[in-house]
């Protein structure tokens, strides 16, 4: 593909298309030849596995493919009819019926030979991935991010997860047989740190007025940020998005032809069964979603040198901070991305995202004098949302931010 | 429509300018704009109350409170979730569990001793807990006025979410139940003014809509 890039010169969305494909074949050949697989959470250190060469793959991103093309509904009664509780996340449904059927709408998945689980988003993962890992009878490396009460990571809190970093390279080094390269391991580390870079410069061009970018295409892009953070093709990918958006700001051209009328946050994970619907439905009234707390999501600037730094980034992360900290970050984004009114996705399966809502809104609110909507949903379960209710809500917005400009 | 039109005595071209709201909005024929419930019932309020800063609107299938500020504009609102309770079709379903009709809810909740305990999480939970309490013995007065603080308890958690302010006024069909708006009352301990044909109140500011958008092109 790197050759292609300079021959035929790949848009942004095929490179992304090409390379996601790629990620989930690799690892399905990879496997066929006797090489590890590894299936990790969305934000645990990839730099381990890659510097390794295991194969990543990720079941919450996986389980959001399934989503949208619309295969969850059958996965999710497939793992309540195993007995899973329908208070369980979605994605652990999804991922937990998949290992069950090893079947699905989106791309096949080859099973892990070790789990890598890190609960800097949440505490559901770790019984889930022990779950996986006893299922199969595989090791399962973890670290344990603990949760920041305060606004700044505690230092014993960056010692102990540092020192967890180290034992994962050892637990790595034991199920592979083979020595952690230090020097690769480096190498791995600088192409992470240019992948954050370059998603994080071509999300943040959605500040530009108007913006360039549809705010949805961010629900589609992440998917590589997620999956291949370590590897030169989601760098590659992100830079030419860059250049994209960058051209469209010179030219003035609009993500949406009609205009941007109202530009909002939108606060939580995409409900991925009903994402044309919730586009169409917002774009009908002329709302782009500039803002998200996505673009800072990845964005894991740490010193290559210094392994404690790493530990801070990753406890630094969305879902991890504390409450104050993540006031201050959606301020922060509805402010730089001039947002007029934000949306909160009160979602059914991520219970930690939702539990500090009521607090937040009403302070970023009360902080950005903007209006804001809850609606509910579910990222991947589509029988808790209702499309009628949604399009009452986001009308509502509108409408509210329509009064408050005149 | 043909049925609206012949009610009120007009033709579809005596219409200057036609506003849709509620959930079939968006399917209307006929309209030139839409408008949510939200926006309408708080027009339709302003209009009928301006003193009137917290609405609380509880209709077949929602039920929402809304923040108005002193010119009458929707400053937060806050609906209902993905479930029944708390709203006008948890009434019709606990009426018929009981065997007694909508418009007979109030009388009921007049003769009602204590408030029996009745869960507002969930339709399908409080129809079982009201089977229960029939069984027991439990008056069906006193379960009925327990029906009608599971629906305030619903709405009154809508109204702290956005933060309490007077005047408080109920609008929806549901208000229309005197039962109601007394455990809304008892619930959030404030007065809670109904405003008059409350049902029509949403359709009301629908068509204040229409008239101001009429006003503003023949200025
Ligand atoms: S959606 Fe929420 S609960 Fe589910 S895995 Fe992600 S962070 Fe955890």
């Amino acid at each position: 593909m790197a050759e292609n890039v300079q021959k035929t010169a790949p848009s942004s969305r095929e490179m992304l298309g090409y390379y996601l494909n790629k990620s989930y074949q690799d690892a399905i050949e990879g496997k066929a030849r006797g090489e590890l697989v590894c299936w990790a959470s969305s934000i645990a250190p990839c730099e381990f596995c890659e510097t390794m060469g295991i194969h990543m793959l990720y079941p919450e991103n996986h389980a959001a493919a399934i989503a949208a093309k619309h295969g969850a509904e059958e996965m999710i009664e497939h793992a309540e009819s195993m007995g899973y509780s329908v208070d369980n996340c979605s994605y652990a449904r999804i991922n937990l019926a998949y290992m069950d059927i090893q079947k699905c709408v989106a791309e096949n998945m080859p099973l892990p030979d070790f789990v890598l689980v890190c609960n800097n988003i949440c505490e559901t993962l770790i019984k889930w991935y022990e779950n996986i890992a006893y299922q199969l009878k595989v090791p399962i490396i973890m670290i344990d991010v603990p949760y920041n009460y305060e606004y700044e990571p505690s230092e014993w809190a960056i010692d102990y997860i540092a020192a967890q970093f180290e034992h994962a390279i050892e637990q790595m080094e034991e199920i592979t047989g083979k020595k952690f390269d230090y020097n690769k391991y480096r190498e791995v580390m600088q192409i992470a740190a240019e992948s954050s870079y370059w998603w994080t410069k071509a999300m943040g061009m959605a500040a530009a007025k108007p913006s360039p970018l549809n705010g949805f295409d961010i629900f589609n892009y992440m998917a590589l940020i997620v999956c291949m953070r370590g590897k030169t093709g989601c760098r590659d990918t992100f830079k030419k998005l860059a250049e994209e958006l960058e051209e469209k700001i010179q030219k003035g051209e609009p993500a949406f032809k009609e205009g941007e009328k109202y530009r909002i946050m939108w606060d939580g994970i995409a409900c991925w069964p009903y994402l044309s619907h919730n586009y169409k439905a917002m774009r009908a009234l002329g709302m782009n979603m500039t803002g998200s707390t996505y673009p800072r999501g990845w964005k894991l600037d740490y010193d290559k040198d210094d392994i404690r730094s790493m530990a801070r980034a990753y406890t630094s992360v969305g879902n991890n901070l504390s409450l104050e900290a993540q006031i201050d970050l959606k301020t922060e984004v509805v402010r730089t991305y001039n947002c007029q009114g934000v949306t909160y996705h009160l979602n059914r399966s991520c219970k930690c995202m939702d539990f500090l809502f009521h607090e937040m809104q009403t302070e970023v609110a009360r902080r950005t004098d903007t209006p804001y909507i809850t609606f509910d949903g579910d990222q991947s379960d589509p029988r808790n949302f209702s499309k009628a209710q949604f399009e009452t809500r986001v009308q509502g917005l509108a409408e509210m931010m329509e009064q408050r400009k005149s | 429509m043909e049925q609206a039109l012949a009610q009120a005595g007009i033709h579809l071209e005596d219409a200057a300018g036609i506003v849709a709201t509620g959930y079939g909005r968006m399917n209307s024929a006929y309209t030139d704009k839409q408008f949510s419930e939200i926006s309408c019932h708080a027009k339709g309020i302003a209009h009928l109350l301006p003193n009137a800063r917290t609405i609380i609107d509880i209709g077949g299938q929602d039920a929402k409170a809304i923040r108005l500020d002193d010119r009458g504009m929707v400053q937060q609102f806050a609906m209902n979730d993905k479930c029944a309770a708390g709203t006008g079709r948890f009434l019709e379903v606990m009426a018929r569990v009981m065997e007694t009709s909508l418009s007979e809810l109030q009388e009921w909740d007049n003769k009602a001793r204590t408030v029996a305990h009745v869960s507002s999480t969930c339709t399908v939970f409080a129809e079982s807990e009201v089977i229960s309490l029939l069984s027991a013995g439990t008056p069906k007065a006193d379960i009925i006025a327990g029906v009608h603080k599971s629906v305030a308890s619903k709405a009154g958690s809508l109204v702290l979410r956005i933060g309490l302010q007077e005047d408080v006024v109920m609008s929806g069909g549901v208000a229309q139940n005197r039962g109601v708006v007394k455990a809304m009352e008892a619930e959030l301990k404030v007065p809670v003014q109904v405003a008059p044909n409350p049902q029509i109140v949403g359709a009301l500011g629908a068509a204040l809509f229409a008239y101001e958008a009429q006003m503003k092109k023949q200025k």
